[in-house]
């Protein structure tokens, strides 16, 4: 099928996920609005498995719009091999997050059809900030999202850490995107346009980039993003959120929001403002040296594997900016490949921090993860291989993925990046391997709370960890064939209409696999 | 996705070696690995299992191994055969396969590792037995062969980084293995992190390697090396400085050497796989494999040889005076790596795999035979329910009427470490001493002569200590020691046949009347041939005299003549002293005689072992305490301080998050717009 937005019906078409998930989000609420009696209990399985049937369709039709042949030069909405396979990432990533969840949830309460149908108009916005080229669109986008978002990490009403956290992240988040809109605002002032294809042509034809407002709306477009993916200095909120957020709701926004954010972060850079190169080149560069040391730092005196888990992914939006920073076709598609794999490992360890750390009260303090290997083996094969991809050990998706980013900053000439890099994964290891070494080596605790039992919902989500993270390490051919078609596709040398782009040293070859 | 394709580099391709399965080889310890672990986790009382699952799976590896070297044998290639598996990564220029190379030199080593493994999989049967971890126990230690064997055939850098780490995890979770014991777990976790220091090096190593060869494959680098980088030059040195960085970890040589003897906290035939016989010779295996490099670079070279002689002389002088009997066997083998380093550091690549695999013999047999020293002492104590230490040798003594088999084999091994001629030990170590000599170093060929009659001296006090004497063990617990069972001495006797054969398939021309035998160079020779090249464009030749005059034949009679001297000395001063704690007073009817006795033993031990052991304490001090973990602990402490310190600023109030948050777009703004 060939789509050419010249009609509205085109659009549709192109937004085929989005349209599925928001009606089955819709569907539930209505549905739900209707039932009677305690609502928690009724909500506890059927609304988690229409949830589920919902992004299983729109993952199907997102595969189906593989077929389609977009002509994207002008329009808001793209359908290109970044967006299926972002798109495909992010419905994968909220499956396994609603999989995860439905124990904690249902045991406090929270299971209510509420939570899934902001769970899914969440994803909504993610997947829409993949697609979307058109700073317009990507606004309404975030705040589709980040609103959905607010108020799922405030969703346990009673506890007020819950709270605490929700109502953090709205204020910075607010600040935020007054920036991002500003941002958004100067560029348009700039170059006379907001869709990513016009800005180009239009920086690309020279008068524009000397101009300060385009200077200073790409610096704050980057500093709205920065805070969305919670880059230094932007990243003070994300302990304390995703310390008081409910745990399933803490992987789902690790994961999908960060995703998500990057990857729109990576199209707006790319197809946008890659004739901008001297503006943000420099910026994104320091934003990925303080991203990647700080929190690593910070985190090896951080005795709460949630909190730990907050700073692993802060320092994990670092590796990602050295992707961007590369600016590299072959950086661009490390970072698809990062972002992927990122999001199923950083989902898997969350998750077993909400069964032994589930207790709020108690806390996750690493205490608790004594002798866990042996008393729930299950349990400790899924955290262990999460744990030892986060810090980059073969065989696991994350070694790979380190690896293809080294590889990127290496061929663009960012050594120092690759040595930052190579040197804060380092530093993480200590605190990736205390976590293991409490759960093998220390005897568990005397007065050991039992834990509860992960029902069959959580057992498949974690297979399905464990085997994606494995495979992605052991036989990565088809990932990084995905992430390269993928990330190609809108790196600056694939730029529409960019005929001189002065793209930083873009590396030709790509990836091969056979 | 299987064996997707076979590569003979042979230059006849028509009648090249094709590796028979050689997925199979690999598959099957990983299989094993996998079911031992699902007994561990489902039915961890389950032994009968993992008893057949666990040795099983390793011989019949090494079946397999076997089959590819009568074909190899039959075929020699020339450059050895790469089975792709499939395509691991390629990620740019770069492209990794898991390719598993099958040449001479990994034949051997694949020979040695599941062999040697097969013997200790089948003693660990009886060894581990009461175990409550018998499963989980069987499957770290298939795993551990699985990582060993990709070491040892990985065709590039990556894959056998791969293994590398692998084998060190596996060698971390057996060392932690009784985890319950906070002592074992943190010998464990030394050993991680020592070795995470060396493997640092190894990839720096890899990276320098990619950036100058474009590629990661041993073949590759081989082959382009000589006309790639400059002998001598800057580039070669720093990637074989890193690379022995990394092997100083993995084999445990100065300084890195540390976590050795911490290590005997594992069970003892972990202790002989994995710290004797096979994963702590991985680092000399690397430098072997990459033997052109270092070939190039006299810097390294002597870097190498002089950290292996050094490391040598220093763990023998240390062996000498310890109790633990693992601790007396773990500075041997800390001191038999060194032979091996001081072989492949001055080039002669062919006696350094040679002593691996005749050290892989005998230590693996004193191991194991203290094992089952330590497992007969541990059962008597048990019934009796004492609580002392069963690895001691002050409560040893005597053992060999109660023990006769343990202690004939451990004597094999003993002679044959010592050098003895016609034991195994005589031919690898004569070689190496040797070669030191004839290649001009002076001072690392004295000093391997001494570490020889040292390490006769150290292992005769440990025999007589164990075996000879009075039995100490206790009244109430001597008649509760036994010799071991069938599954276990049989082991030893077949490492015992070893220790003593293992040597003949190396026999220098020089000797008289023996026929000189040459299978092992002329089997690893086209593995050697290109760094055999380079050394000879250096113009470095084997001279036919050692340092100070007289040929190989007179040497090597000479030491083997002085290491039965030291053995009947030694055995002759211990073997009627009181052994401590005994405080009395020595005897006295016994004046003259035992006169001369103290005589001997005063002099030995003030003109030798005390200014060794008081330097070696210097050096423990100040090196050990002072420098290592004194900059470990720093780095560490400093880290969690700037940790500290970054935390302060996380206040938990949104008004310092604010604060910060416009800090930064000010700085960005005011950067950008100046």
């Amino acid at each position: 099928m060939i789509l050419d937005f010249s009609s509205q019906l085109d659009y549709l078409w192109a937004l085929l996920p989005e349209v599925v998930l928001s009606i089955t989000a819709m569907t539930i609420l209505l549905v739900d609005v209707f039932r009677r009696g305690p609502r928690a209990e009724q909500s506890g399985t059927w609304v988690p498995a229409a949830a589920l049937a919902g992004i299983v369709i729109a993952a199907m039709v997102t595969v189906f719009q593989l077929g389609f042949e977009a002509h994207t030069t002008t329009s808001m909405i793209a359908v290109d091999g970044f967006r299926v396979t972002l798109t495909l990432v992010i419905l994968v990533a909220t499956a396994l997050a609603v999989l995860f969840g439905m124990d904690y949830l249902a045991q406090r309460g929270l299971g209510i059809g509420e939570y899934y149908f902001l769970m899914l108009m969440a994803a909504t916005g993610m997947t829409l900030l993949t697609a979307s080229r058109d700073l317009i669109v990507i606004f309404v986008a975030i705040e589709l999202m980040s609103i959905s978002v607010y108020v799922l990490a405030g969703l346990d009403r009673k506890d007020a850490r819950s709270a605490e956290a929700a109502l953090k992240y709205f204020l910075m988040g607010a600040f935020a995107s007054a920036f991002l809109l500003y941002g958004i605002a100067l560029v348009y002032g700039a170059s006379g346009a907001t869709n990513l294809g016009l800005v180009a042509s239009e920086l690309a034809s020279g008068a524009a980039t000397r101009n300060p407002l385009l200077y200073a709306g790409v610096a704050l477009l980057v500093i709205g993003f920065g805070f969305k993916i919670s880059a230094v200095p932007f990243h003070m909120w994300t302990p304390d959120t995703y310390q008081g957020a409910p745990t399933p709701v803490t992987g789902f926004m690790a994961a999908g929001v960060k995703a998500a954010a990057f990857a729109s972060l990576l199209r707006i850079v790319g197809v946008g403002l890659a004739p901008a190169a001297v503006v943000w080149h420099d910026i994104v560069w320091w934003l990925a040296v303080l991203t990647m040391i700080i929190p690593n730092v910070i985190a090896l005196q951080e005795d709460d594997v949630k909190r730990m888990l907050a700073y692993s992914s802060v320092a994990h939006a670092g590796y990602l900016l050295v992707g961007l920073a590369a600016g590299s076709a072959l950086g661009f598609a490390a970072s698809v490949f990062y972002l992927g794999i990122y999001a199923i490992m950083t989902l898997g360890a969350f998750a077993v921090v909400s069964v032994v750390g589930g207790d709020l009260d108690a806390g996750a303090g690493i205490g608790r993860f004594r002798g866990l290997g042996w008393s729930r083996p299950l349990l400790g094969v899924l955290l262990v291989v999460c744990l030892l991809s986060l810090a980059g050990f073969p065989p696991t998706g994350g070694f790979i993925g380190k690896l293809y980013l080294l590889r990127a900053a290496v061929g663009s000439g960012e050594g120092l990046l690759a040595v930052i890099l190579v040197l804060s994964s380092l530093v993480s290891y200590y605190y990736y391997l205390r976590v293991i070494w409490k759960m093998y080596f220390e005897p568990a605790p005397e007065e050991a709370v039992a834990l509860p039992v992960p029902g069959r919902g959580f057992r498949l989500a974690g297979a399905l960890t464990v085997l994606i993270v494995l495979a992605a390490g052991i036989w990565p051919g088809p990932a990084v064939d995905a992430a390269d078609a993928a990330g190609t596709g809108v790196a600056p040398s694939a730029l529409v209409g960019g005929e001189q782009s002065p793209a930083p040293s873009p590396v030709s070859g790509g990836i091969q696999v056979n | 996705m299987v064996v997707a394709s076979i590569v003979p580099l042979s230059l006849q391709a028509e009648s090249a070696y094709v590796p028979v399965l050689p997925w199979l080889i690999l598959a099957l310890p990983l299989l094993g690995a996998l079911i031992n672990g699902g007994v561990a986790f489902l039915r961890p009382g389950n032994t009968r299992l993992p008893t057949v699952v666990g040795p099983a799976a390793i011989i019949g590896s090494f079946l397999v191994v076997g089959a590819n070297f009568l074909a190899m044998r039959s075929v020699p290639p020339e450059t050895g055969a790469v089975v792709t598996l499939w395509q691991w990564m390629s990620v740019g220029g770069l492209q990794i396969g898991v390719d598993l190379g099958f040449d001479q030199l990994s034949m051997l080593m694949m020979l040695v590792v599941t062999g040697v493994s097969s013997i200790i999989h089948v003693y660990s049967v009886g060894y581990m037995r009461e175990d409550p971890g018998y499963a989980r126990y069987f499957s770290y230690l298939n795993l551990f062969v699985f990582f060993m064997l990709v070491l040892v055939t990985g065709a590039n850098f990556a894959l056998m980084f791969v293994g590398w780490e692998g084998v060190g995890l596996c060698s971390y979770l057996l060392i932690g293995f009784w985890y319950q014991n906070s002592e074992y777990a943190s010998a464990g976790k030394k050993a991680f992190i020592v070795n995470r220091i060396g493997d640092f090096g190894f990839l720096i190593a890899m990276f320098l390697v990619f950036v100058h060869f474009g590629s990661l494959d041993f073949a590759a680098v081989v082959e382009a090396a000589p006309a790639t980088l400059v002998i001598g030059g800057g580039v070669v040195t720093a990637i074989t400085l890193a690379l022995f960085l990394g092997c100083a970890g993995k084999s445990a040589q100065i300084p890195l050497y540390v976590w050795l003897p911490d290590a005997m906290a594992g069970p003892t035939p972990v202790s002989a796989l994995i710290h004797a016989a096979t994963m702590v010779t991985a680092g000399v295996y690397l430098v072997a494999r990459t033997s052109v490099l270092f070939a190039m670079s006299p810097v390294t070279q002597a870097v190498v040889a002089a950290t292996g002689a050094a490391t040598a002389l220093l763990a023998a002088s240390i062996a000498t005076q310890q109790y633990d009997i693992k601790k007396v066997l773990a500075y041997s083998t800390v001191s038999q790596l060194g032979y091996m380093f001081l072989a492949v550091g001055i080039g002669a690549w062919t006696a350094g795999v040679f002593h691996l695999m005749t050290h892989a013999f005998f230590k693996a047999l004193l191991f194991l035979g203290s094992g089952a020293v330590i497992h007969a002492m541990h059962h008597a104590f048990h019934h009796t329910h004492r609580d002392d230490d069963p690895n001691d040798m002050r409560n040893h003594g005597g053992l060999r009427r109660m023990m006769p088999i343990t202690w004939i084999t451990m004597w094999i091994g003993t002679v044959a470490i010592a050098g003895v001629f016609p034991f195994a030990g005589f031919f690898s170590k004569d070689e190496i001493i040797w070669a030191s000599g004839a290649y001009g170093y002076g001072i690392l060929w004295g000093v391997a002569l001494v570490v020889a009659l040292m390490t006769a001296a150290y292992m005769t006090r440990l025999m007589v200590l164990t075996f000879h004497g009075d039995n100490r063990t206790g009244a109430d617990a001597a008649p509760h020691l036994h010799e071991v069972p069938a599954v276990m001495w049989v082991p030893l006797v077949g490492l015992g046949v070893l220790s003593v054969v293992g040597g003949w398939i190396q026999i220098p021309d020089a000797l008289p009347v023996l026929p000189g035998v040459h299978v092992l160079h002329d089997w690893l020779e086209p593995v050697f041939h290109p760094a055999s090249a380079v050394m000879e464009t250096r113009g470095l030749h084997a001279a036919h005299e050692s340092p100070v005059g007289g040929g190989e034949a007179l040497w090597a009679g000479l030491s083997t003549v002085l290491a039965v001297i030291v053995i009947l000395l030694t055995f002759r001063a211990l073997v009627a002293r009181r052994v401590e704690p005994a405080d009395a007073p020595a005897p006295a009817g016994l004046a003259g005689i035992l006169y001369n006795k103290w005589y001997v033993d005063e002099l030995y031990d003030r003109t030798i072992i005390r200014p060794m052991l008081a330097l070696w304490r210097g050096c423990w001090r100040i090196v050990d305490v002072g420098v290592i973990d004194g900059t470990l602990n720093g780095v560490a402490g400093g880290a969690r301080l700037l940790g500290w310190f970054g935390s302060l600023f996380q206040t938990g109030r949104v008004a310092t998050y604010l604060f910060f948050f416009v800090t930064g777009v000010l700085v960005i703004l005011g950067t950008l717009l100046w």
